[in-house]
């Protein structure tokens, strides 16, 4: 995860000028996640080796009951740490037939809705990071920090909440803690609104990120993408219209598709969906006033069979199976996070796109941090390693840097 | 200039190395930087390279892969330097003990000097652990819990 | 008739034509799932038809040790009725081979690259066959999703 040192602070005080620092590491024999191949400034390969996250989840999961198995799949990845749980649930609600309150069905919307937000925010952050818009970066971090007290407030947690179990979720929402929830959206709703309005026409943003690692329709669907990074391609697959589920089709949203397939268009996705997920939490914070009833069916035993549960996490679809045998553990349970489709499609959009444009478009697919943070460019000819991860973040800052100066821009205003 | 003068006289330097990771920790670890937290006024500067490191965070469990990396971290490091375990994953190893693909807890081979468990631990937990640590390191004592 | 222009009823009246006698079992286990067994060999013809003419959502692939056989579940989504059509087929345990689908589209790649490793299942003609998340020094033969591995 590259850090940067407290710029904004240092900004705010007027002391020193940002200095981005991140991660690299002098060995080069070091294996990267992602390895450019580049031609002068042209990428023309990417290899990707995975692996340095696998902990071998699915086997473990072999050795949990079915309630213990929901902590360990919510520790697959931190910033989907609800989306795996829900569709781990669902899979053995899927397999068992195990029917869910209602009131239960509106909470898993209101968290899973929560994180999106949280989730989206951080990768808007991350993204102005990368190309060197530092105030989108702290706008990011500073709104961001009242959904994480939201979810404290009332899961008990920042992060990891642990709210899903079989059956339902384990804690209600307390119609006392309704009003804390209205007013940090009411709180929220103003700023996306004004970032979105000042990133969606900025001249900067759009010569900097339109036209820039486009995936076409037709790449999208060969490489079976999922969630922000296939609807900013036009392919309109949401799980949270297509296969009805929760709450979701008992409230009025939309599913957000843009046409171009860029990276400017997947960051108008993940906004404009920020907003949409507002709107799906104040009406299930509305019907939660007056929603009677358990929260939890209390499964006794999950019958032999098999099940699937999907839900759309912030990245797309996650996907779990589950077969059971009758007894309190999976005797097989299947994994799919959505950057497994969506990682791969980087092997495409990269490729004749210029190196400094490099880290924004790998980043483009929200896959977990440790994989952008794992990037190194390397001479196609030579072999040498020629850019390191820091060095890349710098060179993508430096290209905003130089287009600013080039089109007399300042970038978005945010009024911070 | 030994070790213990130096934590008088400059900030410590920190180098931030993630394992096989949920990643919570080290997005955690970013949040005390904002302002709200702010760990930079209690002396602490991230910095870019193992080699300029003071102390290694560590955050994740370190699978077959990622622990190759750990190891060579530690290498580089120039000596001497503080090895802080950040959450359940580097102390224990966590829910992942039974893993095919993970060995051993990272005590087991590099030396820690503070294990801060949580998952993920909160941000004033390791403001807490990195104060009690520089605290030590200055020869201040610290008052009873 | 394009698939997207079908009814729910139609489509699946079009699978089950399009598949034909190569359906060895048709189970319907609720209204958003169902699950039909093939043989390995037809699994290809199977995967072009749902894919290129039916214009099905490839989610993903299980690959499954059982003490009769080892299974690769295909799981295909009809999001325009919120379906998920899953193809099963069964590999004989002691030579787990089958036809790679990745030629057909990419997004099998991975998934086939990953059901290799740990489980030992031989994809033939795959267009790039190495391991995808283990070590490239992992032991031979040592597949850790088979229910026989023990942890070395």
């Amino acid at each position: 995860m590259p850090f940067v040192r407290t710029a904004w602070l240092a900004q705010m005080t007027k002391k020193t000028t940002i200095i981005p620092i991140g991660p690299y590491h002098p060995l080069q024999e070091e294996p990267e996640f992602f390895k450019l191949h580049v031609e002068g400034e042209k990428v023309v390969r990417l290899d990707i080796e995975l692996g340095y996250n696998h902990r071998g989840i699915e086997k473990l999961s072999e050795l949990k009951t079915f309630e213990q198995t929901v902590f360990l799949v919510e520790r697959i990845c931190g910033i989907c740490s609800t989306s795996h749980p829900l569709a781990c649930v669902q899979a053995v609600e899927d397999a068992g037939e195990v029917v869910v309150p209602e009131r239960a069905q509106y909470i898993r919307t209101v968290i899973g809705e929560l994180e999106r937000l949280h989730s989206h925010m951080l990768w808007l952050g991350l993204a102005g990071h990368f190309l060197g818009f530092n105030t989108v970066w702290m706008w990011a971090w500073r709104y961001r920090e009242p959904i994480l007290e939201l979810l404290e407030l009332i899961t008990g947690n920042r992060n990891h909440y642990g709210m899903m179990k079989p059956g339902g979720v384990r804690r209600d929402i307390k119609v006392e803690d309704l009003p804390a929830i209205r007013k940090t959206l009411a709180d929220l709703k103003g700023p996306i609104c004004l970032f979105r309005d000042a990133v969606t026409d900025d001249p900067l943003i759009h010569a900097r990120l339109q036209g820039v690692g486009t995936l076409t329709k037709q790449q999208a669907i060969d490489y079976c993408a999922v969630g922000p990074t296939a609807r900013a391609s036009g392919v309109a697959r949401d799980v949270r219209k297509d296969h009805p589920h929760l709450a979701y089709g008992r409230v009025d949203w939309k599913v957000i598709t843009r046409e171009n397939g860029d990276v400017f268009d997947k960051a108008v996705v993940r906004i404009l969906e920020a907003l949409e997920s507002i709107k799906i939490i104040e009406q299930c914070v509305e019907a939660l006033k007056t929603l009677p009833g358990p929260v939890d069916s209390n499964p006794r035993e999950i019958k032999a069979g098999e099940g699937i549960g999907t839900y759309e996490a912030p990245r797309g679809e996650v996907f779990h199976y589950i077969r059971s045998d009758g007894g309190n553990r999976p005797v097989r349970h299947k994994v799919r996070a959505p950057s497994f489709m969506n990682v791969a499609t980087n092997q495409t959009t990269v490729i004749g796109q210029s190196v400094a444009d490099a880290t924004i478009i790998l980043a483009a697919v929200d896959p977990c941090y440790c994989c952008t943070e794992r990037m190194a460019a390397i001479d196609a000819g030579a072999g040498r390693r020629v850019w390191s991860s820091a060095e890349l973040i710098r060179l993508s800052q430096a290209k905003t840097a130089q287009l600013k100066k080039e089109m007399g821009v300042e970038g978005p205003r945010l009024g911070l | 200039m030994s070790f213990a003068v130096n934590m008088l006289t400059r900030s410590l330097n920190v180098f931030h190395l993630g394992g096989s990771a949920c990643n919570n920790c080290d997005i955690e670890i970013i949040d005390t930087l904002t302002p709200r937290y702010d760990l930079e006024r209690f002396g602490i500067t991230l910095v870019g390279s193992v080699r300029h490191a003071d102390v290694l965070l560590v955050t994740g469990v370190f699978n077959k892969k990622s622990a190759i990396r750990l190891k060579r971290a530690y290498r580089e490091a120039a000596k001497p330097v503080l090895v802080i375990a950040v959450g359940n994953c580097p102390c224990t190893g966590n829910m992942f003990q039974q893993s095919y693909n993970w060995d051993e807890p990272v005590d087991k081979y590099i030396p820690v000097d503070a294990y801060l468990p949580g998952c993920p631990p909160k941000p004033e937990a390791m403001i807490l652990a990195v104060v009690k640590l520089v605290k030590k390191l200055r020869g201040l004592t610290l008052p009873k819990a | 008739m394009k698939a997207k222009h079908m009814t729910r009823d139609e489509l699946l009246e079009r699978v089950k034509g399009g598949l034909g006698d190569k359906i060895l079992r048709w189970t319907e286990k609720s209204a958003r799932r169902i699950y039909v067994e093939v043989k390995p060999e037809d699994i290809p013809e199977a995967t072009r038809f749902l894919f290129k003419e039916l214009e099905a959502r490839f989610s993903i692939a299980t690959g499954m040790d059982t003490p009769a056989a080892i299974e690769v579940l295909y799981h295909w989504a009809f999001d325009q009725f919120g379906l998920m059509f899953t193809v099963r087929t069964k590999l004989n345990r002691d030579q787990p081979v089958i036809e790679s689908i990745a030629p057909i589209f990419k997004g099998a790649e991975w998934i086939e690259r990953e059901m290799w490793e740990l489980l030992g299942i031989t994809f033939r003609n795959h267009p790039d066959m190495r391991h995808l998340l283990l070590t490239d020094d992992w032991p031979k033969d040592k597949y850790p999703l088979r229910r026989d591995y023990v942890k070395a």
